[in-house]
């Protein structure tokens, strides 16, 4: 395998054209209950390759949870999330997590960021590739006598994560421990990790998350990037509107567990149904969010619509 | 602090100590017989005084410290190590060398090499303990079980069916190891406090069993006779049975028994380095990568598609073997072997070693297993004040090293230099 990021950077987008939208995972029914607790209620949706699918709702709608069902952390209670692209088909609602993330080639980031810490960032970013160095280590046989075939795929991991980290301009952290870096480069370096193991379904939540406005535009170009370049589907739970509202093409509306609207970003801003979800009927709803949805409506107004 | 404050702090020490010294020390059966008590207040008020001496000193040196701005843990002692650092291969050969020539020495008697093998066991033990505790982050309590199953499966290999012990220690290994997967199946969704308590458990059960399957280990009894290990066929006894050699007659030499404890000090000192090399190898193949990564987070690292079941269990099975090279060493060395050799305190002080030299520091190991095992020997003669030594010793690095004597990490591999330890470039 070459390196990924000599992939053409200017060919545009090789998958999302016209006619090329393909259908890659399909969630169909999909419920989890808690003891009595209906957490994800009835959901159905489904996500291309190449394309950017926005998940949003307010605070307890269930997006983590639909989440955790899709990675494996939880079985759904009922439904079906299958997974359909050039590596096979899978039903993911019965395969155990790291297989997903394995065999079935989806890999995800979390809400609050999960690095090994007291690891380097590139010790991190080689774990990542882990089940591809084990078996050129032979079960770690071919490693222990430091034979050629383990050293090069050493090598090309190492490079692997290198171009990575060079796609991040974090090439100088390298051997920093990844725990004591700040915040949002933690929260990059967690991308670029997922990535490592080179997935097909790449699900990030909340990435935006305690960045600050400078960050949080390097995130989507750096998101943007990666739909462009690998044509990896991404699934992005978002409770920055701005965010979800520039970079998705696609956005999927929870409330209380159940979807109340699906659409382009244009489309749900003006979606009746989104802004009563967001706003309520009564007084006394945050207002951030209400500011929020202002001031996107806002830069609309200006010109400034992705 | 206040001076009211370190009164109060060495007033409240020592009520602690009245509590405590009335009833262990102020009061004792007298030696006439009969039930008659003698009470000792002497005792007690050394005993108050030299507690409240002692925290009034130690609250007037630490307020002292804040004032100046002191940090804990040493600082000197990190900079002398960084100082060092750079160093690292030439001191490691220089000390492997010392090593590697002690028993050659002219000052080298029984006692010392002896001494020097029982450290190694330790130092080669914390090794493989720190495969568990210190690489995947696995508290394990019971390691000791597994020494006990590698010297048990040596003597009965050795006695019942006649094996060499170089044929044995394999085996031996490898039944460890069995054990150690035995073992890591039913812990495999533990953690922590609950996995110490199970290893715990499970470290009994081997001591359990061991004294009451009387049949096959002869119970507390023990095992006797465990045939020595020989040098290419050439037995350390005096007079050899016929038809076979001694060392001393093939080389010519005067028997002396000093060589038979020779030889088993370079059998382990081999074994050691052995472990050593294993496990500062792995360390860097993606194996001991996952190992430390299911340590920092466990969520995370199936997210990234990391078996937990395989890699729980290849920890436990690689640090158990190696408890078993050690434990058909021991059995050896001792020439007898009954349970008694196996209980929890052993675990503990492989334990003490590991997170005493700094977790996953395989130079920190050295240190520890030096301090806490040669520290009591050399204090025989201090008799009963021994364990008070061995407390305080352990009490003192815990205080002024919270992290293990060398908590420093260094990262498995590097950018940009394919030998790790070349310095990268950007790292502070």
């Amino acid at each position: 395998m070459t390196m990924p990021l000599a992939a053409d950077r200017g060919g545009g987008r090789p998958e999302a054209g016209a006619g090329g939208r393909r259908t890659m995972l399909e969630i169909e029914h999909l419920s989890m209950f808690f003891e009595g607790i209906t957490a994800v209620d009835d959901v159905s949706f489904s996500a291309d390759r190449g394309r950017i699918t926005g998940i949003i709702g307010p605070n307890g709608a269930g997006k983590t949870t639909v989440f955790n069902c899709i990675t494996g952390f939880y079985r759904p209670s009922v439904g079906r999330i299958a997974l359909t692209h050039e590596g096979g088909a899978f039903l993911l609602e019965r395969m155990e997590g790291f297989r997903i993330a394995r065999h079935a080639g989806v890999a995800r980031t979390f809400q609050n960021v999960r690095l090994f810490p007291r690891m380097t960032v590139l010790e991190n970013l080689l774990v990542a590739q882990h089940a591809k160095l084990m078996r050129a280590s032979a079960f770690s046989v071919a490693g222990l006598l430091g034979l050629r075939s383990y050293r090069e795929a050493e090598a090309e991991a190492v490079a692997t994560a290198e171009g990575w980290l060079g796609r991040l301009g974090l090439t100088a952290l390298a051997d920093r421990e990844a725990g004591t870096l700040a915040h949002g480069l933690q929260r990059k370096i967690e991308i670029a990790r997922a990535m490592c193991t080179e997935p097909k379904l790449l699900c990030l939540d909340e990435p935006a998350a305690g960045l600050n406005p400078r960050e949080s535009e390097e995130l989507n170009r750096l998101l943007l990037g990666i739909r462009n370049d690998f044509g990896t589907g991404i699934l992005l739970i978002e409770h920055d509107m701005s965010v979800v509202m520039k970079i998705s093409d696609h956005v999927v509306v929870l409330d209380h567990g159940a979807k109340i609207a699906e659409g382009t970003p244009a489309e749900m801003r003006n979606d009746p149904a989104v802004i009563r979800a967001y706003l309520g009927e009564e007084e006394g709803i945050p207002e951030i969010v209400a500011g929020d949805i202002a001031r996107d409506r806002a830069e609309d107004r200006e010109g400034g619509a992705p | 602090m206040s001076l009211r404050g370190v009164l109060r702090e060495a007033g409240a020490a020592a009520f602690v100590a009245l509590a405590l010294a009335l009833p262990l020390a102020g009061v004792r059966l007298s030696d006439g017989g009969g039930d008659a008590l003698e009470f000792r207040p002497w005792w007690v008020v050394i005993a108050v005084a030299s507690v409240f001496a002692g925290r009034a000193a130690l609250a007037l040196w630490r307020s002292v410290g804040e004032g100046a701005g002191v940090p804990a843990g040493l600082p000197w002692f990190d900079r002398a190590v960084a100082r060092l650092t750079p160093h690292r291969t030439l001191l490691l050969g220089a000390f492997f060398l010392a090593v590697a020539v002690l028993p050659l020495t002219p000052f080298a008697d029984r006692r010392m090499v002896d001494l020097a093998t029982l450290v190694m066991i330790y130092v080669m033990l914390g090794w493989g303990l720190n495969i568990v505790v210190g690489l995947a982050g696995l508290l394990d309590l019971g390691y000791v079980a597994f020494y006990a199953v590698g010297a048990y499966s040596y003597t009965l290999l050795a006695i019942h069916f006649d094996l060499g012990f170089w044929a044995c220690l394999p085996l031996a290994g490898a039944f460890a190891a069995l054990f150690g997967v035995l073992l890591g199946f039913p812990v495999l969704r533990l953690r922590g406090d609950y996995l110490a308590i199970v290893t715990l458990g499970f470290g009994e059960m081997v001591r359990i069993v061991l004294i009451n399957f009387s049949s096959l280990t002869r119970g507390s009894e023990g095992i006797t006779r465990i045939p020595a290990p020989s040098f290419f066929g050439l037995s350390f006894t005096a007079n050899p049975a016929p038809g076979e050699e001694a060392f001393h007659q093939f080389f010519g030499l005067p028997f002396a028994g000093i060589h038979k404890l020779i030889f088993l000090y370079y059998i382990i000192l081999v074994l050691a380095l052995l472990t050593h090399l294993f496990s500062e190898r792995i360390r860097r193949l993606p194996v001991g990568r996952a190992w430390e990564a299911l340590r920092e987070d466990e969520i995370a690292s199936r997210a990234l598609g990391l078996n937990p079941v395989l890699i729980k269990l290849s920890a436990f099975g690689l640090g158990a073997m190696f408890a078993g090279f050690a434990g058909s060493f021991f059995a050896t060395r001792q020439g007898f072997i009954n349970p008694s050799s196996f209980t929890f305190i052993e675990s503990a002080i492989i334990l003490a070693i590991v997170v005493l030299g700094g977790m996953g520091s395989q130079v920190g190991v050295i240190c520890a297993a030096i301090v806490l095992i040669l520290l009591p020997e050399l204090a025989r003669d201090l008799a009963e004040f021994r364990m008070l030594l061995f407390g305080g010793a352990m009490v003192l690095i815990m205080v002024w090293r919270p992290r293990g004597i060398l908590a420093h990490r260094a990262p498995s591999i590097r950018l940009g230099a394919a030998a790790p330890g070349r310095a990268g470039g950007s790292a502070p």
